[in-house]
């Protein structure tokens, strides 16, 4: 073979969005959380890719789906460095990275079980907070417990 | 300027040093004179959705010393609870019928959803296992009492420092004030890394012990805590550790002549009863000035004192 492929190409989509680099080891996480098993568009993923910004990465093309900001919350909680591209008659009309709030209201559950919120109808309310080691944790604004990000279960 | 009017108190961490400081002085002034009517046309409500002896006593015997009335109920079982009622649809309920509440609930994270749905202030008196600072608040008066000074104290914080929620409110309280923390726990129970995050956080120094001697002959204040049996998923963790930890008269006698023995109380054996004698014990004095601290506490937040 002549020229020697070293990108892997996925059929690009009319309409639509792009999640890229997504860490390879949440791409099903993110596929999950967006309930993609269920869509009725075409839907194109790959993971464990070569990216030189995260060693191994992941990437879906979704057909027909805009993300409203909730949901775009929820894909940063798990990708904070994801890249997220609208597409519309295959021309890129928006990229952007996607951007962690400072809060997380409604989207993810207290993992304390004695928690209010899992126990009154109270909507949960997180902050964003960093460890010493630097390590993104969320800290329950009732119960004050944190949590790691391996623990989120979303609602 | 201070105001603590209106104000509900949640965590230790709602108040700054100076708003600490404030309750502190207010509470001086009603160990000098605790029988001042200023309570008459107050009404307080005391909702106990968990049982209590010293928090819910000392409360009322706060608002009955000063004049106030009190309602409420005593245990969970008595109230519209049991029919299933919400905690918000309580809160909105009682607080038509008085100017302050002051709740104990099981419920973590209980006293803060509480304080944002209610028109009138709450007082925290412990949400589960979360937070109960009014506790903190009268371990501070009575170090401050004994010590003559809140600053750079040499604090030995013994036994369940993994579950005790009274040992994570005073770790956050005392970093504000240059202390040395010396932490005295079996393996299991150690301090929690997001509780010594405050310490780091505020530039200060901890040390971990297994023994309970190697740090008598040092310290300010001893602050014994109970190992509780309830707080533990695996009953067999508890008898392992259960009796790590017990303080005996014999053993103060190469400690400081100034240093005092607090406990958050209901003690079981962590101190033994030769010690009670002892002119280092404190223990009971310190659950008397939760009183004070009460009515300071209470008095601000109507805007009667501050």
């Amino acid at each position: 073979m002549k020229n020697k492929r070293t990108e892997l190409k996925v059929s690009a989509i009319r309409s639509g969005t792009v999640i890229d680099h997504i860490p390879a080891e949440n791409t099903f996480r993110v596929f999950a959380m967006l309930n993609l098993e269920n869509s009725a568009d075409h839907v194109y993923f790959g993971t464990n890719l070569e990216s030189r910004k995260l060693g191994k990465k992941g990437i879906i093309k979704i057909s027909n789906i805009f993300f409203k900001p909730e949901e775009i919350s929820k894909i940063a909680l798990v990708a904070p460095n994801a890249t997220l591209i609208e597409i519309k008659d295959y021309e890129i009309v928006k990229k952007e990275q996607v951007l962690l709030p400072g809060e997380i209201q409604k989207i993810v559950k207290c993992v304390n079980p004695k928690c209010v919120t899992n126990n009154q109808n109270v909507p949960t309310y997180f902050k964003i907070i960093y460890d010493h080691h630097g390590t993104m944790k969320l800290a329950c604004r009732y119960c004050e417990k944190t949590m790691s990000m391996d623990d989120i279960e979303f609602i | 300027m201070i105001n603590l009017k209106n104000r509900s108190l949640v965590s230790i961490t709602d108040y700054s040093k100076e708003e600490i400081l404030k309750v502190l002085d207010i509470a001086e002034n009603f160990e000098k004179d605790q029988r001042q009517k200023i309570l008459t046309n107050h009404v307080i409500a005391s909702l106990f959705f968990e049982p209590s002896t010293r928090t819910r006593l000392s409360f009322e015997s706060a608002v009955q010393y000063l004049g106030g009335s009190i309602i409420g109920f005593a245990s969970a079982g008595t109230s519209s609870v049991k029919k299933g009622e919400s905690l918000k649809d309580t809160i909105l309920t009682v607080s038509n019928y008085s100017d302050l509440i002051v709740m104990r609930n099981p419920l973590d994270g209980s006293a803060r959803y509480a304080s944002e749905v209610s028109p009138i202030p709450i007082i925290n008196a412990g949400d589960g296992a979360n937070q109960h600072p009014t506790q903190c608040l009268l371990d501070l008066y009575s170090i401050r009492k004994t010590q003559g000074t809140l600053e750079d104290i040499h604090i030995a914080l013994v036994g369940d420092l993994k579950y005790g929620r009274t040992v994570h409110s005073l770790v956050q309280a005392l970093s504000l004030f240059n202390a040395t923390f010396h932490l005295v726990s079996p393996e299991s129970l150690k301090l929690p890394s997001s509780v010594k995050k405050w310490i780091k956080d505020a530039g200060l120094e901890y040390y971990q012990y297994t023994e309970l001697s190697d740090v008598i002959p040092f310290a300010d204040i001893i602050y014994m805590t109970r190992i509780q049996g309830e707080r533990f998923p695996d009953p067999i963790e508890y008898e392992k550790v259960k009796n790590s930890y017990i303080l005996e008269n014999s053993m103060l006698e190469k400690s400081k002549e100034s240093m005092r023995v607090l406990h958050p109380l209901p003690r079981v054996n962590e101190i033994s009863e030769d010690v009670d004698d002892n002119p280092r014990a404190y223990y009971f004095q310190q659950a008397k000035n939760g009183v004070y601290v009460r009515q300071a506490l209470i008095t601000a937040i109507l805007g009667l004192k501050g």
